[in-house]
């Protein structure tokens, strides 16, 4: 990250890395005459041109899609919360750390590096701004913009560890945002020690660390065979695989299995991998109970029925310091519902984008790619980044491209359905044990809120139980709890995607019906601001953000 | 047991110590608080709001909180995304890590 934006005593020294900065001011001459405030002084350079394509996200179909988009002369700006592109699949360690071979965590790394290649070059050229470390926490039409037709988009995005407010605008926006692990709680999931599958290989692939010695890897989905691969190659010691689906659900997809000779490959890999490390893969059983004290120290593994319901008297006790645990990935929507884009229920049981076959979601100006249209991995993720870029610049879509991705989605369906949770995974639950990990609610408050009370839909649970209302605002618990509530897991409806700065939402122009003239002449930063001890974004802090005073200048 | 850092050929650019509750963590240029804690052994350092229960670092891609320190002061900053610094002192954050506002 430039250094700039990591300094805060200089908030309005943006980097200006890319060509002409397509940041504008969040103005703080907002409709309601509310009176200038430092967080909405410290944008880029204002009235810049709006950048063709706004890339949220810089994973596999985030890169893919930028670096397409700018072959075919687009101007982008990409914005990552992550400090270097890759995204979670290919999550590295930072420069500093000196790894000689990266690629050793990873399968088909060279994808990225020449992906990777390409952004480097196009941001020297000026074609790409890419913005690392930036949070985009809402996506909003321009107002301004609107008024006259033009369509344009505003990208609301937090900056750097300090939290500096940027506002990006662009003609057209793809959201390539991702996912998160979809978790199942059980007795002793929040104990020290239980981590996320997905967790450890970030980790283990950002920090080159472990969780521990002894690891069992748990859950259900094809990521569990690659966790407990790289866990074993780093030096762990893995004694067992649980997979909670049986991998006979397959044998019903085959043409989708045949049509994919690839993804078998991959799987022959990590089947390999696990017999080269000793690695026992036990199927349609679940890690059910973790014990410990102050940490894991044991966990309880189960078989499971059809339903994923426990069968009684086959419980065994595993000993391990460390259970690396998920149950597939949740696409992350927020960006994408509060826009407004239709939604279906996927084969794995959750909400996905609806898309259509230029990776348009339902509204317009609005292109998505990768997880958001439904789990299926670094390849197809790859594909439909391409096809969204040719698509935003008004290109024809490639056959061979078209064909690939509707491959690697129907894989991706077959996959999807055969590790869906069984609807008895509910009975792995006591009354005491923690469902929202954040409010610390245990499930036999939500079972009352759904017996007692009526609740029918895990919103009502939450009115009733706050969870899912903490920090992590139901990415943990969402799935559970509607499980819970009898319901279908919905899509992510969280109107900020982050945390972000009372300061700065204070600062925002009104949007619809403001007077246009004044959101089209943002505020541009200036020397007083910048040198303003009291334009520090630390100051906008809400309670419990810190204050400027306990702001050390290096961080 | 082998070390990650053998199996990419791991060499730091630069190695200092991090100040964790008094103790002085080995610490390496690239790595992020929660990388360096884990390094240590150390699975938690946190405290929950209600049940004083400890956590650690979860998800590790920053989506679920649990990881949530104080990094020289600050509290509710989340150790699996801060990167380490040579002078950075971090403490085990109890709660909301604002007991001094007596809320």
């Amino acid at each position: 990250m430039p250094n700039s934006a990591s300094d805060p005593r200089h908030p309005a020294a943006a980097p200006l890395s890319g060509p002409p900065a397509t940041a504008v001011a969040a103005t703080a001459t907002a409709a309601s005459g509310a009176p200038a405030t430092a967080a909405g002084a410290s944008a880029d350079t204002a009235g810049a041109p709006a950048a063709g394509l706004a890339v949220v996200g810089a994973g596999p179909a985030g890169l893919a899609a930028a670096v397409t988009a700018a072959d075919l002369g687009l101007r982008v700006t990409v914005l990552d919360a992550g400090e270097r592109p890759g995204g979670q699949y290919y999550r590295h360690p930072a420069a500093a750390l000196g790894a000689e071979h990266p690629e050793a965590l990873h399968h088909g790394w060279a994808a990225f590096a020449s992906r990777e290649r390409r952004l480097r070059a196009h941001e020297r050229a000026g074609r790409i701004r890419y913005l690392s470390s930036h949070h985009v926490w809402t996506v909003v039409r321009d107002a301004a913009a609107a008024a006259d037709g033009s369509g344009e988009w505003l990208l609301h995005a937090l900056a750097g560890p300090e939290e500096r407010p940027v506002t990006v605008r662009a003609r057209a926006v793809l959201l390539a945002t991702g996912a998160y692990e979809r978790q199942l709680p059980f007795p002793g999931w929040t104990l020290p020690g239980v981590v996320g599958a997905g967790g450890a290989q970030a980790m283990l692939k950002s920090g080159l660390v472990l969780p521990g010695r002894r690891v069992v890897v748990a859950g259900s989905g094809p990521l569990l065979l690659a966790v407990a691969g790289s866990l074993a190659a780093a030096g762990a010691s893995v004694p067992a695989v649980v997979e909670a689906a049986a991998y006979t659900n397959y044998a019903g997809r085959l043409p989708a299995l045949l049509r994919n000779p690839g993804k078998l490959v991959e799987g022959a890999t990590y089947g390999g991998a696990l017999v080269r490390h000793g690695i026992r893969l036990l199927t349609r059983a679940a890690v059910t109970e973790a014990h410990g004290t102050d940490r894991v120290e044991a966990v309880t593994v189960s078989r499971l029925d059809r339903d994923w319901r426990p069968v009684p008297g086959t419980a065994r006790r595993v000993p391990c310091d460390a259970l690396a645990v998920g149950h597939g990935l949740v696409p992350q929507l927020e960006l994408a519902t509060g826009l407004g884009c239709a939604t279906r229920t996927t084969a794995d049981g959750t909400a996905a984008l609806v898309l259509d076959r230029a990776q348009r979601t339902s509204v317009p100006g609005i292109w998505s790619a990768g997880e958001t249209g439904g789990i299926g991995g670094a390849q197809l993720a790859l594909a439909e980044g391409e096809l969204a870029a040719r698509s935003v610049a008004g290109r024809p879509l490639p056959a061979e491209l078209v064909r690939r991705r509707a491959r690697l989605r129907a894989f991706a369906d077959a996959m999807g359905a055969a590790h869906r949770p069984g609807a008895g995974w509910t009975g792995w639950l006591t009354d005491e044990t923690d469902v929202c990990r954040c409010e610390e609610v245990p499930a036999g408050t939500v079972r009352e809120a759904v017996r007692d009370l009526g609740a029918q839909d895990a919103r009502t649970v939450k009115l009733l139980t706050r969870a899912g209302m903490g920090w992590c605002q139901g990415r943990m618990c969402g799935q559970a709890v509607a499980a819970l509530a009898g319901c279908a897991p919905g899509p992510d409806r969280r109107p900020l995607s982050c945390p972000v700065p009372l300061g700065h939402l204070a600062a925002l122009p009104a949007a619809p019906g403001a007077p246009a003239a004044q959101l089209s002449q943002p505020s541009p930063p200036t020397p007083e601001h910048a040198s303003d001890p009291s334009s520090e974004p630390s100051s906008d802090r809400p309670a419990g953000g810190g204050s400027a005073a306990g702001l050390p200048a290096d961080r | 047991m082998s070390d990650p850092r053998d199996l990419v050929r791991g060499t730091p650019d630069a190695t200092f110590t991090l100040d964790f509750d008094g103790r002085a963590l080995p610490a390496q240029s690239g790595q992020t608080i929660a990388a360096v804690l884990w390094g240590a052994g150390i699975m938690a350092w946190r405290t929950t709001r209600q049940g004083g229960s400890p956590r650690g670092a979860f998800c590790g891609i920053g989506s679920c909180y649990d990881c949530l320190v104080t990094v020289n002061g600050r509290p509710n900053q989340r150790a699996c995304l801060v990167a380490a610094r040579p002078d950075d002192t971090v403490t085990t954050q109890e709660g909301t890590g604002h007991a001094e506002l007596g809320v």
